[in-house]
């Protein structure tokens, strides 16, 4: 889809403008469950969207093609199609393809042709990269090289359902409620200056990592620069983009764990710095001298979610909300508590976040609130 | 020879106001006012004043008032009064005509055409009286990245040395000689009770001023004034001073007059000798030159102190910058066409060099693809009035400023030019006994550090208002500037958008 930002961004404004719904829900267990909840839950919030892009992620989504990534690709015409499909034969092994199951839709009009592929990295990749290089590489050669297309989900075992319309809409649409997953997180889209465009609704997804984002990052003239400069170029002008490149390169590139990616986004002020014992000091010292450029400043929550993990945080004066719910096995993150209670009345706990302090779901891992934050000894 | 330059100033004396009582004759350092024992009256030698209203300030009856002379010469677009006038001068000089301050030209001041974004509805604006606001920035060479011991998740990476400041601006260089010591003592004890650096400037460090040294910024010039093991190792940043942007290309020259006893022991020269500074660094006539004088620095100061560079703004910057950064310049200095100087070449100041907006956003810009800009700290001074500009400046890609006129001005200079001089009536430029007791350093230094206290609580409204509450998040933000009057190459350039789009 050439010129993306054309379509994504028609007014050339600095940046799409939008604030949101968001909700996460995530079995700690693996336990794969139904999405009925989650579009109950997302629903609910109808009100913090404006009809203009829904969404939701679903993890754990194919267990009979767990290691092939699944590519989730938008069409809008059937030229496209045939040159993306020669594109991705020349350059992957095609295991299987099917068309992405959907419904007519009150509401929902024009929507593109959905089409799911599974997918194998073989001996066609250049050995100095990595798989997943290869597979960021090609899908963005696709998604700024050829017109009428998207991908938009390229993750092994998860998958992106995403389009115009009120999140429950996009659920009825996509069929949702025939998928399992152990983690879902939904989006519901209030964008000010863009008209809806099918490939700019949440979850954005880069690899397994997808995000959901209410907010207005006000440093994104300078995250985007910064992120520049190690080749990430943001086609969508979107500060959600801005938000998953950020945490590719800390995470995949950097390797620093994600406790510590919070600390970069929503870093805690100097004084509470000067306050930390010395080892500490010297670690959120480094950090934000390092990643100062990677702040993102301005009111945020986010859900990023990648397999087997889920993160909720806010900007850290928490400008936007987020409240996390738990009962049993089951960690819930949303901006209303109104929306998890519809679905789980009788919750364990629930709690406001402090700003800038990461809220983290861990496969095989105890619920935030039953382990000490202090998971990777470093905190 | 008598001059046919006539005088700029009228002297106007409101005689039912004066009662002769001759503070504007003491007052006067250009031997302007005098008092005629014969009338018993104050009266004015014209052709002396500079319009540096130091009489009219401490005139008791508020008798004074200078103004321009009105001269009229025949209307010419083409021979304005100041062509004319120069011309006079050097006829009947026969050299260089010399001056002080920076450019006083009317080169487009690109700040003033520049404009700072605002939250609105879609972003809350932060209120910094209720909010924490960060100015906190740091000087230095920053890594690509962070980097852990894999198992214990303890920090590998050792940063090279930082330098903390509280607010976004420094005092710029400037040497003893040029100011008297009394300024340079209000200026380190401002940046120490506000949490910034005060440059010496090339003259060396007076002894009496080491105890300031966590706040100071040594610099090593061409002349090599001052410079030794125990000066390097006092300050916290020692700075390379390749050029200036008042006078990019050239040296300095210190009048013997001005090399007093205390000047002497500062800068290591004998006494009524002329200090001059060579126009290049002798031992720097290349690129790799300068690595191994950031080398021999740090190896002199053992690796402890962030060696900066700075540079007069002119056409090849970007380039040089990038030079800079890869001989191993932690912070890069740039100095702009408005940059003032204590003396220089009237020709010089005014056509050489780039205004300083430009450099500092194609500098920041080139680093940037080259992906080098966190290898240094980018620094840019020559023009900075107000914080505004800061502001501006942080936004297109710095990470602090350097004011020297301002600071100046906040101790009383009143932009007279006449630097060059000597005579400075405010006490300020000069290093004649009578009048340096003219600046107090402990009201210098509190009037300083005001002024800094003022612009900080600006800058913090600034970045509420856009809705960031630490100057990181600023800082290389274009985003959140729009430029007004501007042609699209002005535009491209500065990296902004006009206004409205």
């Amino acid at each position: 889809m050439k010129d993306i930002w054309k379509i994504n961004n028609p007014h050339n404004d600095d940046k799409v403008i939008d604030a949101c719904s968001i909700f996460g829900a995530m079995d700690v267990t693996g336990r794969r469950f139904s999405g009925e909840g989650v579009i109950k839950a997302i629903t609910n919030m109808h009100d913090r969207s404006n009809g203009l892009g829904g969404g939701f992620a679903i993890y754990g989504l194919f267990p009979d093609h767990a290691d092939n990534y699944a590519f989730h690709i938008m069409y809008l015409s059937a030229a496209a199609k045939t040159q993306t499909e020669q594109f991705l034969k020349d350059n992957f092994q095609v295991i299987t393809d099917e068309m992405v199951p959907t419904r007519a839709v009150k509401g929902i009009n024009n929507p593109p042709l959905f089409w799911r592929y599974f997918i194998e990295v073989d001996s066609r990749k250049p050995l100095d990269i990595t798989a997943d290089d290869y597979v960021v590489s090609k899908v963005m050669q696709v998604n700024t090289g050829i017109d009428d297309v998207f991908v938009f989900s390229s993750g092994k075992n998860m998958g992106v359902f995403k389009g115009v319309g009120y999140p429950e809409q996009i659920a009825d649409f996509f069929c949702l409620e025939q998928y399992k997953g152990y983690l879902w997180t939904a989006h519901g889209r209030f964008p000010t200056n863009t008209p809806g465009w099918w490939g700019g609704a949440h979850p954005f997804s880069l690899l397994d990592w997808t995000v959901v984002h209410n907010g207005e990052i006000s440093s994104y003239g300078i995250n985007r620069r910064y992120l520049e400069q190690f080749g990430y170029h943001c086609t969508m002008q979107t500060d959600t983009e801005v938000v998953a490149y950020a945490v590719d390169l800390l995470i995949r590139k950097h390797c620093l764990p994600v406790e510590l990616v919070a600390k970069v986004l929503a870093p805690p002020f100097w004084n509470e710095i000067n306050r930390q014992n010395n080892g500490q000091k010297e670690l959120l010292l480094t950090l934000r001298q390092v990643y100062g450029s990677l702040l993102l400043n301005g009111p945020f929550t986010v859900i990023i979610a990648h397999t087997g993990e889920m993160i909720g945080l806010t900007d850290r004066i928490r400008l936007r909300p987020l409240t996390v719910g738990e009962k049993g096995n089951m960690l819930y993150l949303s901006s209303e508590e109104s929306a998890i209670r519809l679905i789980s009345p009788e919750l364990d706990s629930v709690w406001t976040p402090v700003g800038g302090e990461p809220v983290i779901g861990r496969l095989g891992q105890p619920l935030p609130s039953r382990r000490a934050l202090a998971v990777t000894g470093v905190m | 020879m008598k001059t046919y330059v006539p005088p700029k100033f009228k002297v106007i004396r409101d005689p039912a106001r004066c009662i002769q009582c001759q503070v504007c004759v003491n007052q006067c350092s250009f031997d302007t006012n005098y008092y005629d024992r014969d009338d018993n009256e104050v009266r004015s030698r014209e052709e002396n004043c500079v319009a540096c209203h130091r009489c009219v300030a401490f005139c008791p009856g508020g008798a004074l008032t200078i103004t321009r002379n009105p001269l009229d010469y025949r209307e010419n677009l083409n021979w304005g009064r100041e062509d004319i006038e120069d011309i006079w001068r050097q006829a009947e000089s026969g050299g260089m005509l010399l001056t002080g301050m920076g450019n006083d030209k009317g080169c487009r001041i690109y700040w003033d055409h520049l404009l700072l974004n605002a939250s609105q509805v879609t972003n809350p604006s932060i209120d910094p009286l209720r909010e924490p606001m960060e100015l906190t920035t740091f000087l230095g060479r920053k890594p690509d990245r962070v980097t852990f011991s894999q198992d214990t998740l303890r920090l590998d990476t050792e940063l090279p040395p930082q330098v903390g400041l509280d607010v976004p601006v420094m005092f710029s260089a400037m040497s003893y000689g040029a100011v008297s010591l009394n300024v340079h003592e209000s200026l380190a004890r401002a940046a120490t009770e506000m949490g910034t650096l005060w440059n010496t400037g090339e003259g060396g460090l007076h002894p009496s001023l080491y105890r300031y040294g966590n706040n100071t910024i040594v610099q090593v010039a061409s002349g090599r004034f001052g410079v030794q093991a125990s000066y390097l190792n006092a300050g916290r940043i020692v700075e390379i001073k390749i050029g200036q942007g008042a006078k990019p290309g050239i040296g300095g020259h210190l009048p013997a007059e001005k090399v007093s006893a205390d000047v002497s022991l500062t800068r290591m020269i004998p006494k009524g000798t002329d200090a001059l500074s060579p126009a290049p660094q002798h031992d720097i006539y290349s690129i790799e030159d300068l690595t191994q004088l950031i080398y021999a620095l740090k190896e002199a100061t053992n690796y402890r102190k962030p060696v900066s560079v700075k540079i007069a703004a002119v056409h090849n910057s970007a380039a040089i910058a990038s030079g800079m950064v890869r001989a191993g310049a932690d912070i890069i200095v740039l100095d702009g066409l408005r940059g003032a100087t204590g003396a220089a070449p009237k020709v010089i100041r005014d056509n050489v060099g780039i205004p300083i907006e430009l450099a500092l956003a194609s500098v920041d810009a080139r680093l940037r693809q080259e992906g080098i800009r966190n290898q240094a700290s980018l620094v840019v001074s020559g023009g900075i009035r107000n914080s505004g500009d800061v502001a501006k400046a942080i936004a297109l890609g710095a990470d602090a400023v350097y004011i020297g006129t301002a600071a100046l001005i906040a101790l009383g200079c009143h932009v007279c030019q006449q630097c060059h001089t000597g005579k400075c009536a405010w006490g300020i430029c000069t290093t004649d006994l009578g009048l340096t007791r003219r600046i107090n350093p402990e009201i210098g230094a509190r009037r300083l550090a005001n002024l800094l206290r003022g612009w900080s609580l600006e800058i913090k409204d600034m970045l509420g208002g856009m809705g960031v509450n630490a100057l990181e998040s600023l800082r290389g933000n274009r985003l959140h500037l729009r430029g007004v009057g501007l042609t699209d190459t002005e535009l491209e350039i500065l990296g902004v958008r006009m206004a409205g789009s």
